[in-house]
């Protein structure tokens, strides 16, 4: 099996595995970094979404081959202390229901807040479209987003 | 103006209060003699070593923090926080300083530890509010043993005893050590309801900063070391078994420790309600990592043969009933036709009938009739089924998902032939519910594992697994006859059928309202297994009655709102029968509610709005639904009345979060079978309601009252399916009586 080193939050790791492991799994499995979910295995509801290189990216379908030297970034490498912007607006309005995709979604929504500081209402449905919740948290997560784009003042 | 209760009681009767899950209050309360127990969660964050126990739902420590244990498995309905809340509102406890920890099962320190059925914070509420206020009065008795002070002039408040004419005070904090020593009190006085400074406001989700930082809160997150990955293949289609299959390959495969055939159930086992049996024998796949493990099951090649019909009597809440799975590969073409006949057919079960109803349909005006169908539905968790389990020779520790522990524990332990008493079931966060997490074989599978293996093992479903398992929301149809006279509804006639389980509650609306009524039902079988789908059967019957309320309303040129109101009025000042299962004023009062919040009489005629309304579960929904021309949903308005709301920004949450899935699952959800196989796997196929067609705005109201709390996990879900209906009609003109709505709307969709 090969060996890869990766830039996971800040931190060199090195990992052996089969080339085409998803990174998923790696983060899981032999990272015990669990905040990254798993929800379909097919890049269809973004539970697994981390950052490579500032991107939002489905790490259920990236396998560990195509990663390189990317500076990868998880929910946990986000902040420990939930201090990202972000993950304060999801606080503070209390976005979550079950839980289980939020790290998904706030990992899509602070991609695109890095990229784009001030989304248009479109900007975000496109953006987060592809992220799945199944409680219905859309309405919480479009209004958390708007928050840190001075929407909510509008 | 406080109420005395008395706290001692003997030994709660789950299944007693079980069976009246739908109506009776639990006012038992099960004080923990057992010092000793598994209450203690093991917390992976905020340790709190010096925490005593005042009851088996409170305990305190020297430093002021108190401990409040939630005996009710999460899954994003918020007891988490909900229930704290009504322990420190009638403890006078600082919210500040209280730490929320999930309690593991334990059936003798807790009641009802069941989530679903809505039911978590109604028939929970009086145990909570009891151990609130004995812990609070063991807390006010110590400071007046020690301050040599009658107990009743001392007060409490957030966190402080106070005794005003001597000046003496003390935090909870100091008074923890003589509060844990006494014994508990036999008799407690409980707030006055109007008194309640907790109860009623908004309080962040107590486990909200764990979950936006990724912590390992749910199953797929929990392992021990040495925990081996184990997956499952069952057959690809209901009605197969296993034959045989590639096992020795698999074996030798990279990373793979086991591979087997397995029983999930005990041969001579008498399966309850809640056990799954449509796949009895499965593969398990045991390796060391994940990937590894599912390159092995994408390897695995095997025969499947056709499994015999099963003829079973299942037990539930202490009776027994018949359970019937035929053979065969059914399919959804040959499901539509046998559902078809059986409404054609003439020969069912009546299950109520009040007046003539054929002499009111000769005599009628005008009469209609409408048949309503709806598919089956996947739940589609986000966390696919998993659980951890570690059987070690006769010792059983499982953690993970699950809804309902009681209806597994007999079963696990048939199972494994191991004692009920030897199995430590512990409760994760769960990644979604809606009610499939209620049929936890999955746990059973896991332990089945582990015990082969000799391993901890966590057993995982992929999202294919999860999807083609079974314990779908049933697929039904509903014939409506209804006939007005002088344009009041005369006669109401309702046939159900499904599969496998039919759709009719007699007792609803609008029986009680209607002087000739006939409900009658018929139920066809299946080796297709179903469950619980959040708000059983009203998810599909609040779409056919409501739907048809509508459309006999216009025919009546009557406003929908209005109509609906003149049936309550009449089920209200003369009801027909006696067995009418709502309350005509508080239905009336959200539809009132939803009236007024969406400006209901003032919208122009070229608004699109559509109105439902619903009693399930013990709460009344309303929601008002407007469209937009493009059929995007615009605004909708839900009214909702559960009494007291507890924690109410997590109440809007919730029913917006359910409004949304109403609306995903009425345009979308849809599982089709052919020759027994699930025509969807995975979310390629099987659509999902995403943020671009979720309501633009949604406004939610509440009934204000002092009625002890119901339930909203399910209440507000099913008039969300004819409203949106009701909706659609004004801006297409198209009446919608198939689900999902979208096939019907855009045939390309």
């Amino acid at each position: 099996m090969p060996t890869y080193t990766l830039n996971i939050n800040d931190e060199k790791q090195t990992i052996t595995t089969d080339a085409d492991t998803p990174l998923l799994w790696v983060l899981r499995d032999d990272l015990d970094l669990v905040g990254t979910k798993f929800g379909c295995g097919i890049a269809q509801c973004g539970a697994c979404t981390v950052h490579l290189n500032g991107s939002a990216v489905r790490s259920c379908s990236l396998p560990i081959s195509a990663v390189g030297e990317s500076k990868v970034t998880t929910i946990e490498g986000l902040s420990e202390d939930a201090s990202h912007p972000v993950q304060k607006a999801w606080l503070e309005h209390d976005v979550a229901q079950c839980g289980y995709c939020q790290a998904g979604q706030i990992m899509s929504a602070s991609a695109l807040l890095a990229k784009n500081p001030n989304p248009s209402e479109d900007e975000i449905v496109e953006s987060m479209n592809g992220n799945i919740c199944r409680c219905g948290t859309y309405g919480r997560i479009k209004t958390a987003i708007q928050s840190l784009a001075g929407g909510e003042a509008k | 103006m406080t109420t005395t209760i008395k706290t001692a009681v003997g030994r709660r009767q789950f299944l007693k209060a079980g069976a009246a899950a739908g109506g009776g209050l639990m006012i038992n309360f099960a004080w923990s003699a057992d010092m000793t127990d598994k209450t203690e969660f093991k917390q992976r964050n905020k340790p709190d070593e010096q925490a005593l126990k005042l009851n088996a739902y409170l305990l305190i420590a020297p430093s002021g923090d108190i401990t409040a244990m939630v005996p009710n498995p999460e899954f994003g309905q918020n007891v988490m926080t909900s229930m704290p809340m009504v322990l420190a509102e009638e403890m006078d406890a600082d919210w500040q300083r209280v730490i929320a920890k999930q309690a593991n099962y334990d059936a003798r320190a807790y009641d009802r530890q069941f989530t679903g059925g809505s039911q978590s914070i109604h028939q929970a509420w009086n145990s909570l509010r009891v151990a609130g206020a004995s812990a609070r009065q063991m807390l006010v008795a110590a400071a007046a043993q020690q301050w040599q002070v009658p107990a009743s002039e001392i007060s409490t408040e957030q966190s402080v005893l106070r005794h005003h004419s001597s000046g003496k005070q003390s935090s909870y904090g100091a008074m923890a050590s003589a509060a844990a020593k006494l014994s508990t009190p036999e008799e407690v006085s409980l707030k006055d309801k109007a008194d309640f400074k907790l109860i009623g406001n908004s309080k962040k989700n107590t486990v909200g900063e764990d979950i936006v930082t990724g912590k390992p809160l749910f199953g797929l997150d929990y392992k021990t070391e040495g925990t081996l990955v184990a997956m499952i293949v069952h057959p690809p289609a209901f009605g197969q078994e296993l034959a045989s299959a590639n096992l020795a390959a698999i074996k030798k495969m990279d990373g793979i420790v086991d591979a087997f055939s397995f029983e999930t159930v005990k041969p001579d086992y008498q399966n309850n309600y809640f056990d799954s049996n449509a796949f009895p024998k499965l593969v398990a796949i045991v390796g060391l990592k994940t990937w590894q493990v599912l390159k092995a099951k994408r390897a695995l090649t095997a025969e499947w043969s056709l499994r015999p019909a099963i003829n079973e009597t299942i037990r539930l809440f202490g009776t027994e009933t018949p359970r019937f799975y035929p053979q065969g590969l059914e399919s959804s073409t040959s499901h539509t036709q046998q559902m078809q006949a059986v409404l054609n057919g003439g020969d069912m079960e009546v299950l109520r009938a009040d007046g003539d109803i054929n002499a009111a349909f000769d005599t009628a005006d005008t009469v209609l009739e409408r048949t309503y169908t709806a598919p089956y539905l996947a739940h589609n968790t986000m966390e696919p089924m998993n659980f951890y389990a570690s059987v070690k020779g006769t010792s059983v520790h499982v953690a993970g998902p699950l809804q309902a522990p009681v209806f597994i524990q007999g079963t696990l332990a048939a199972r494994l032939n191991i004692p009920q008493d030897n199995i430590e079931i512990e409760f994760t966060r769960m990644g979604g519910g809606f009610g499939r997490r209620a049929y936890s074989h999955y746990l059973v599978e896991a332990a089945a594992i582990s015990q082969a293996v000799k391993a901890p093992v966590k057993l995982m479903y992929t999202r294919e697994d999860d999807m083609t398992g079974g314990i779908y929301r049933p697929t039904y149809s509903v014939k409506i006859k209804g006939a007005l006279k002088n344009n009041k509804l005369v006669a109401y006639r309702v046939s159900g059928t499904g599969i496998p389980e039919h759709c009719i509650a007699a007792d609803r609306f609008p029986a009680g309202a209607v002087d000739n009524y006939l409900a009658e039902a018929k139920a066809i079988d299946s080796n297709i297994t179903t469950g619980a789908f959040r708000a059983p059967r009203s998810n599909f019957m609040a779409s056919a009655e409501q739907s048809f309320l509508d459309e006999i309303a216009e025919l009546a040129g009557a406003d929908a709102i209005d109509f609906r109101l003149e049936l309550l009025k009449r089920a209200k000042d003369n009801p027909v029968g006696e067995k009418n299962d709502y309350d005509p004023e508080r239905y009336a009062g959200v539809l009132k509610l939803a009236r007024e919040s969406s400006g209901w009489d003032k919208l122009p005629k070229s608004v699109n709005k559509g109105v439902a309304a619903y009693f399930c579960h013990n709460s009344y929904a309303a929601q008002v639904i407007i469209v937009d021309d493009n059929l995007a949903v615009d605004k909708v308005f839900s009214a909702m009345d559960c009494g007291i709301v507890v924690n109410r920004d997590a109440a809007i949450n919730m029913v917006e979060g359910a409004v949304i899935d109403g609306v995903g699952n009425a345009l979308f959800g849809e599982m089709t079978f052919t020759d027994g196989v699930p025509d969807k796997s995975n979310f390629d196929r099987y659509r999902m309601i995403r943020m671009k067609e979720a309501p633009k705005e949604i406004h939610v109201s509440f009934v204000e009252n002092l009625v002890d709390p119901t339930g909203l996990g399910e209440p507000p879900f099913p008039p969300v399916f004819p409203a949106l209906a009701n909706a659609l009609y004004k801006a297409t003109g198209t009446r919608l009586y198939e689900q999902p709505y979208a096939k019907q709307l855009k045939p390309s969709n």
